[in-house]
């Protein structure tokens, strides 16, 4: 399934490296503010999986939507929510993409496609394929990502959720993060199959078990998928195999995984690896790539002072919209 | 407007119809929904839609509960208006997690950005059919802010209260008793009480958020749902002749409460009597009897009282589950002991 990547435009390239660096400057700056005292609340870190999300999202469109998880940094910062409300959103201001209500677990933004990133493991599943379904009958040809990780496919609603999107060829793409983790429980010790796409073929769906650390395979994988899922031939399960370089959350030192194990896989950073890509494959020299580096500190700055400084949510916030307002 | 003699699953069947053809965007999904030659659901509330709106729009689902409430979810959030139906109110517990951690929260955790238009119809009470079959759940959902909760008692109320419900823009609970639904084909409930009554052919809401009061008095207020509601007007009729007076209120509506209009009553009345089929600790009775006694307590001249299931499963057997359910008779008595004292 998957074509050269070298006739993915540069544009698109630049771009998938642009996010990903991102990610990684502001989840980095994010765990040394936190070291400090600094971050009000808890923190579930993206680095190392960046090549999915941004993968993923770079062969979306703004009015497809995504379902993301309790680690969703990665995936808001890759669809397109503003930094700035990604970060007064972790410290709880009222300029947070949800005026502080929802915290680092539940990021979302209406404009582009997400709602909120959902802390209950496995809970997406069966409402992408809801939200799949509600546009197959509004008759749109808007399409869903379900995110999870691998120890959301040990759950009832992986279960529910693939089997009827696939039943009702709902336009669904399930993808599947395996960092081999359930916080620190590993994967061996929940599951005897050695690839968790294997389980779409007990669904009737089509399921491949890809390298999550190689952000032009994603992204080719997702393009097939979704333009499947968007010519109504139903979902697909896509496994990409990954790490977090991090702990499960905010104070896990990771005392569950081998320095030698955490040493191997950052070895494979995926960052790095599109890096050497642009230079060997898109003829790119240093500068430009600086260049990203540089605006994204820059960029991550800035949003951190913003949070910082934005105020707080109104105390009053605390009581409103519970309910919808009345009428269609 | 012309109106028609209607059971309950016909004025719930009613509603659907209508809605499903002033809207594209109302679908139904559930178990045994709409196939062919099927039931129409656990209690034939959608039987024959799927001969008018297809089985895109009559979703029949595998017996995946989580997966039911989590697709009206998911449906709910581009803009559609899904009726999920679990065949019997029990089988909910199994999408607990797609009712409150998701359903109830996301308009608040989105901070309005998204909202869940959908009803969740749930079949309970009891009917013969053991623990697992028969619970009266309201109060689980009563408890979870976001969710709006309709128990009706009769085929008028219904029509309008799903109605209502399907153009609200929250998620609502829409608790059905089974020995409500009347009669239809091969389902009848043994014990059921069917009620049948003239329902205008047209499209009308009942507010959500309102009690209707069902027989005025004075001397008393009595406060019930669904079956209960029954159960209290006949109890009341017992009563006058003894020459005891009750107002008899069909809390119709759990969520949002109009506590006003009870206050109104107990104030005329000064005594209060709850009657639930949910079991005592926690249930729907309780909150209520805990905001009368704060807003009303210098009214009263009796405790507020209540009449519910006890705290046991729900039994199967004819005589344990007559005795698990509130009768008239233990309605009237409690009245008597709180009236004469």
């Amino acid at each position: 399934m998957k074509a050269d990547d070298r006739k993915i435009p540069l544009a698109i390239v630049m771009d998938m490296f642009r996010r990903m660096v991102l990610i990684r400057v502001f989840e980095d700056r994010l765990y040394h503010l936190f070291l400090q005292g600094l971050v009000p609340g808890t923190l579930h870190q993206y680095q190392g999986q960046e090549a999915i999300a941004v993968g993923v999202c770079s062969a979306l469109r703004e009015d497809d939507f995504i379902f993301s998880t309790h680690r969703p940094v990665g995936h808001a910062i890759a669809k397109g929510v503003p930094l700035t409300a990604i970060a007064a959103e972790i410290w709880g201001k009222g300029t947070g993409c949800a005026r502080g209500r929802g915290g680092q677990m539940h990021l979302v933004d209406a404009s582009i496609g997400m709602p909120p990133s959902n802390a209950i493991v496995g809970a997406n599943i069966p409402i992408a394929a809801g939200a799949a379904i509600g546009f197959k009958l509004l008759g749109l040809d808007r399409i869903v990502i379900s995110f999870f990780g691998d120890g959301a496919s040990n759950t009832g609603a992986f279960h529910e959720g693939l089997n009827l999107a696939a039943v009702k060829n709902a336009p669904v793409v399930f993808v599947c993060e395996n960092n081999q983790y359930a916080a620190s429980t590993h994967i061996t010790l929940t599951t005897r199959i050695e690839a968790i796409a294997e389980r779409a073929m007990a669904y009737g769906i089509p399921g491949y078990s890809l390298d999550g650390m190689d952000i032009l395979g994603v992204y080719q994988s997702v393009v097939a998928a979704v333009d499947r899922a968007r010519k109504g031939e139903g979902p697909t399960l896509l496994e990409f195999k990954t790490y977090r370089f991090m702990g499960h959350s905010r104070g896990d030192p990771g005392g569950y995984r081998l320095k030698q194990e955490v040493d191997e896989w950052r070895v494979r950073d995926p960052i790095l690896r599109l890096r050497n890509k642009l230079h060997t494959d898109f003829d790119q020299g240093e500068q430009p790539l600086l260049e990203i580096e540089a605006q994204a500190q820059v960029e991550v700055e800035n949003a951190i002072q913003f949070a910082i400084s934005s105020p707080d949510p109104a105390a009053e916030e605390t009581f409103s919209r519970v309910f919808a307002g009345e009428g269609g | 407007m012309s109106s028609y003699a209607m059971t309950m699953a016909e004025a719930l069947r009613d509603a659907l119809r209508l809605a499903m053809r002033q809207d594209p965007r109302v679908f139904i999904i559930g178990e045994d929904v709409g196939i062919a030659g099927g039931f129409g659901g656990g209690f034939t509330v959608t039987l024959g839609l799927s001969d008018e709106f297809g089985h895109e729009r009559v979703m029949d689902t595998p017996i995946s509960e989580i997966a039911i409430i989590g697709a009206a979810v998911g449906a709910a959030l581009t803009g559609m208006r899904p009726v999920a139906e679990m065949q019997y109110g029990d089988f909910v517990f199994c999408g607990m997690d797609q009712v409150i951690n998701q359903a109830a929260k996301i308009h608040y955790m989105s901070d309005g950005q998204f909202s869940v238009p959908l009803v969740l119809r749930l079949p309970v009470g009891a009917s013969r059919r053991g623990a697992q079959h028969s619970q009266c759940s309201e109060a689980y959902f009563m408890h979870t802010p976001g969710l709006k909760v309709v128990s009706p008692s009769n085929p008028y109320d219904a029509k309008g209260m799903l109605l209502a419900s399907i153009w609200d823009n929250n998620p609502v609970i829409f608790l059905e008793h089974k020995l409500l639904y009347g009669g239809k084909g091969g389902r009848k409930e043994k014990t059921s009480l069917d009620p049948i009554m003239e329902v205008p052919e047209e499209a009308y809401e009942i507010p959500l958020g309102t009690v209707a009061v069902k027989r005025q008095g004075k001397d008393i207020t009595i406060l019930a749902n669904m079956l209960m509601v029954h159960r209290a007007l006949e109890a009341a009729e017992i009563l006058s002749q003894e020459g005891i007076d009750a107002e008899v209120i069909d809390v119709r509506c759990l969520v949002p409460l109009d506590l006003a209009t009870i206050e109104i009553s107990v104030q005329k009345t000064t005594r209060v009597l709850i009657v639930e089929e949910d079991n005592l600790t926690g249930g729907w009775g309780a909150e209520v009897a805990a905001r009368l006694a704060e807003k009303a307590f210098y009214y009263l001249d009796a405790p507020i009282t209540r009449v519910a299931a006890p705290d046991v499963p729900v039994p199967c057997a004819p005589i344990l589950e007559s005795i698990y359910v509130p009768s008239v008779e233990k309605v009237v008595i409690a009245v008597r002991e709180l009236v004469n004292g």
